[in-house]
This record gives structure tokens, sequence and C-alpha cells, in this order.
């Protein structure tokens, strides 16, 4: 039997908001365990919780920013649970009134455009962070009360793949809008995953699981990817799937039971009666809505209509927000679109990878890689010596019209020069003369490596072509 | 009967307390007596009546995002029946 797979996504992002969620604490990350409390974020008995504006007009942001509709009226609700790190056995969260419903994201797969449903947003506090030593369980509150938008998607993705890409456009669009900063290192992007198969072509959900703990998207990928085969397998066992929580073992590279459904939470869920109802007017709405920016969709689209890029090139520069301004700051200084997207698409993001490091984290400046592109157009220096200057750039953050100076890699155009080297060459190399004589012209193209060898790739290559050309006649 | 003694068990083990047999007893009878009590709300008919979620209508208690002070470390840990090294110190709990 062929099975499909259905998977939804709980993503919880941290907002970028200076303050908490329902106090003047800082949201700064790190500090020192709990010096970033007070009686609201401990949970202390009578302290009172008040929403944070900016916490509203973020989470709305990010609802735009993912079509989806604003609900005008809500309010808060209690979610009951002990744990330690939850200091008043209950979250301040929304049930029934989530602030955003009934959004999409697109994906883009085999098949075309795909748009996943976005079922609800809520904004939330998140909980503070519990160590577990060998004697007690140690608490520190500084994370309790952060703000935290929960996006709920509906169950329309179908391949693990699906769901990345869900999760990559997301992040994107998180944080194009600055409503987070989506670090998933520092846990202000989290993924839970809901995942069930059933036989291909049926209507019916089958049972689902819950999949929690994977630390970045590689990991949610490979979670469903696990968990889905083994729902099938056990199906083809004929065993049946029980509704539970299962946590991904990054190490064994499996799921494993957390709790089934008789240990499942019952929270309790009631309208917080510590606060009262939230309504935000279409002025409130449309004053976000015109803070909006260009959205990667829209941006990617644009450098396919304007700069003419190729479609992929497009998606790549347009992946981050970093990414995009680096690109955009890069032709704002001078350099060509496709000129800036070759050298961003090739060198920039190759060295990046092999470096395990981000756009955010380069030291070269986007008017010195236009400068290094001038450098290459107007003839200074060669294509082969501007890689190396681009790995210096890369290193030091350095002009590349310094270290071009500095270290005399100025193109030689020199026709006599050039002429001399080539002469040494073949001079060198009689089989080569030989061999060219004979009608082999592979020949030449030995001798013009040579000659760029010579020359410490500074030699002008057309020049070298020509002039290997006219020496080998000679001969 | 709305709530049986195995409604009290259940609702005393989420609120992590512990009762005798006899105070079992007790509170299912005490919650009977409350919810028969209750019960008549049931006979108003609010069939176009919105959630409410206070007595008083009151919207938008909203906070500008500055700032504040947070409070000093030892004196909010001294509201922790036990603390070390900065951390609220609690008996060991992995979930
Ligand atoms: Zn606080």
């Amino acid at each position: 039997m062929e099975f499909e797979a259905i998977i939804g996504l709980e993503v919880h992002a941290e907002l970028s908001t200076k303050t908490k969620i329902y106090c003047g604490c800082t949201t700064e990350f790190g500090g020192e365990q709990n010096t970033h409390c007070c009686p609201v974020c401990m949970g202390l008995p009578g302290a009172l919780p008040v929403l944070n504006k900016e916490v509203v007009t973020y989470a709305m942001k990010a609802g735009l920013a993912l079509n989806c509709e604003i609900n005008k009226e809500t309010y808060m609700a209690r979610k009951n649970y002990f744990y330690p790190d939850c200091p008043k056995n209950y979250q301040i969260t929304q049930d029934e009134t989530p602030l955003c419903k009934n959004g999409y994201i697109e994906i883009t797969t085999e098949e075309g455009t795909k748009k996943i449903g976005i079922q609800r947003i809520h904004i939330e506090e998140d909980a503070g962070k519990a160590l577990h030593r060998e004697d007690g369980t140690y608490v520190d509150f500084n994370r309790s009360g952060v703000p935290l938008i929960e996006i709920v998607s509906k169950p329309d993705m179908r391949t693990a793949q699906e769901a990345k890409m869900y999760l990559e456009n997301l992040k994107a669009i998180l944080q194009y809008t600055e409503v987070s900063d989506c670090k998933m290192e520092e846990g202000s992007l989290r993924c839970d995953a809901n995942v069930s198969v059933r036989p291909k072509g049926s209507t019916e959900f089958g049972v689902k699981t819950e999949i929690k703990n994977m630390n970045s998207f590689k990991a949610v990928e490979k979670a469903i990817e696990y968990e889905i085969k083994r729902q099938i397998e056990a199906i083809n066992r004929g065993e049946k799937i029980v509704q539970e929580t299962r946590r991904w073992d990054e190490a064994k590279g499996e799921t494993v039971v957390m709790r089934s459904k008789e240990e499942a939470h019952d929270y309790r869920y009631f309208p917080e009666p510590d606060m009262v109802y939230l309504v935000v007017d279409d002025e409130w709405i449309n004053n976000v809505k015109s803070t909006l920016p260009e959205l990667p969709d829209k941006k990617r689209a644009r450098y396919i209509s304007e700069y003419g890029l190729p479609e992929y090139d497009a998606s790549i520069l347009t992946s981050s927000k970093a990414l995009a301004a680096f690109f955009e700051d890069t032709v704002k200084e001078g350099a060509s679109p496709k000129d800036a997207s070759n050298w961003i698409m090739g060198e920039v993001l190759r060295t990046l990878n092999d470096r395990e490091m981000s756009i955010e984290d380069i030291k070269v400046q986007p008017k010195h890689l236009s400068k290094l592109i001038e450098l290459i157009n107007n003839g200074t220096i060669t294509g082969t010596i501007a890689k190396k200057v681009f790995k210096d750039m890369f290193e030091t953050g350095d002009d590349p019209e310094k270290i071009v100076n500095e270290k005399g890699m100025v193109q030689i155009s020199d026709e006599n020069a050039i002429r001399d080297i080539v002469n040494k060459v073949l001079d060198e190399n009689p089989q080569s003369v030989e061999d060219f004589k004979n009608g082999k012209t592979k020949a030449m193209g030995f001798v013009v490596g040579q000659v760029m060898k010579a020359s410490k790739g500074k030699a002008n290559p057309q020049l070298v072509n020509k002039l290997v050309e006219e020496e080998l006649q000679k001969r | 009967m709305l709530v049986t003694i195995r409604d009290v068990e259940y609702v005393a083990k989420l609120a992590r307390l512990e009762f005798t047999e006899e105070q079992k007893q007790r509170f299912t009878e005490d919650l009977n007596g409350i919810l028969n009590y209750v019960e008549m709300l049931n006979e108003v008919d609010t069939e176009n009546v919105e959630i409410s979620i206070g007595a008083y209508r009151v919207e938008n208690a909203l906070r500008e995002d500055v700032v504040k002070d947070s409070f000093n470390r030892d004196s909010l840990l001294k509201n922790a029946p036990d603390s070390q090294d900065g951390f609220v110190k609690v008996p060991k709990v992995i979930e």
C-alpha cells in the first residue's frame, strides 16, 4: 500500500521587543541568572501583568505578513500546568481568541507553488530555563515573560522537505519584518511537528504523534522523515499508531516516546481574570500594514523582472533579509546586478559555507565587493587575481584597492613583458611547440596555462592568448 | 450527581493535592452542592450573549515598550523556598 504523510507545524518565535510581555524587564539575551526579573515575571502573588502594546503590534505585523486576518477583539487565557520553569503554575496565553488567523505561506515545490495554511497566531509568554543538576533543578527566570508568538500551521504539508521549506520561508518573513531574530541556537525560534500517515487517496486523518526537541531545520526534516517511516513500518506490521508525544534524539537519529495520551496534560484553559479585553481598530491595523517591508516573494519577483536574475539566484539572494541587503547595497555601490549576484552566489556564499559562517558575520563590505568587481571590469586585475584579493578581503575586511596595490597584484597588460614570458615558456617546452606544429591545438592551452602561472595570474588573459598564438606561429 | 469521587481525585491530582478518603467524600458532596446551585444559570437563555471575561467591560490596559529596572536578585530570591548561586532551587524534576 502507498502512504502519504500529513504534517502540521507549531512554531514558537520570540519577539524582538525591548521588554517582556507583561512587565518592563528587559528581553536582552543572556545576563546573569535571575537579574532580568521582577515580581510579575517571577510569578509572585499579587503581581499584576500589564500587556506590552508593542507585542500586539509585532504579532499583528507577523500576521499581516503571513496573510492572516486580525481578530479585532481578543482576550488572554490561563493555561494551567506545573513545571518549575513556569513560576505562576499557569502560562498567560490566548486560547479561543488568537490575535491572527487563516493565513498562509507559499512554498515552491516541484509541482509549482503550494500554499501552506496558517491556522492561527497567538501571543503568549515564554517560560524560564530549568537546569537539571545532581542535587536538584536550578531555575533562571530571565527568559520568563519574554513575548512569543505561536504560529500553528494547517496540516497541509506532505513531506519533510515541504516542512523544511515552510520553516525557511517563515523564518525569512519573520526576519524581514524584524518581528523576531529567529536564532534557533538562542531558542528564539522553536518548532514542534505533528505527523500522521494515511493510505494515499484516503481523506481521513490517521492517528498523529507530536515530535519535540528538534534544534535545527535539518533536525526537523530528519525527525519528520524518520517518523513517517516509523509509522508506515508499524502499520505494515499490523500495529496501531498511538497518539503520543515523542522526542527527537539527535544522536541516535530516532524519535522516542515522551508521554502517551493518557499522560497528556489537561490544561484547563479559562479567561485570564488579571487582564482585560484587547481591542484593535482599523487605524492600528493600517498603521502596522504601512510598516511592512518588501517581503521575500515580492523581492524575488523584482530581482527577476528588474535585474534579470535567474529564478534560482533570486530565491537564494532573498532567502534572508541580510543577504538581500548585502546584494542590494553592492548594487547601490555601482556593481551591475548580474556581477553582484554572480560574486555573492559564488565566492561569497562558498567561502561563508566553508567557514560555517552566515552573511551577518562577514567582514567584507558591499562597497568593497562593488569596488573589486570594478577592478576586474576596468582591467586592473584578472579574474584569477580577484579571487585571491577576495580571500584577503574576507580575512581582513580591507579595501581591495589597498590589497591590490600593497601586494602588487595589478594586471600585466604590457605586451612586451608578456611576450618575454611567452618566449621563455616556449623555450622551456619544445615538446609543446612540436605538438602545436603537428596540429595539436591542445598544446596552446597548456602554454597559456604556463604563462599565467609564470605571471602569478597577473597577465591579461586575452593578451596571453593572442601572444601565445603569435609566437607559436613564428616558430 | 454532577461530580463523582473520581472527578475529585482527578482534579486533586491536577492540583497536586492529596486528600484522605473522608476529605474526598466531603469535597464530592460540597462540589455537587455548589454545582447544583449554579445549575440554575442554565435556565437563562444565553443564545445571543457573547462570552464575557469580567463583570465590567474594560479594554486595552496597555503598557509602552520601555525598559524598567528589574528587581534586586537577592530580594526576589528571598521569596523562593530555596536558592543557590543566584538560581531558584527546587527538587530535581526531569520530564
Ligand atoms: Zn519582570
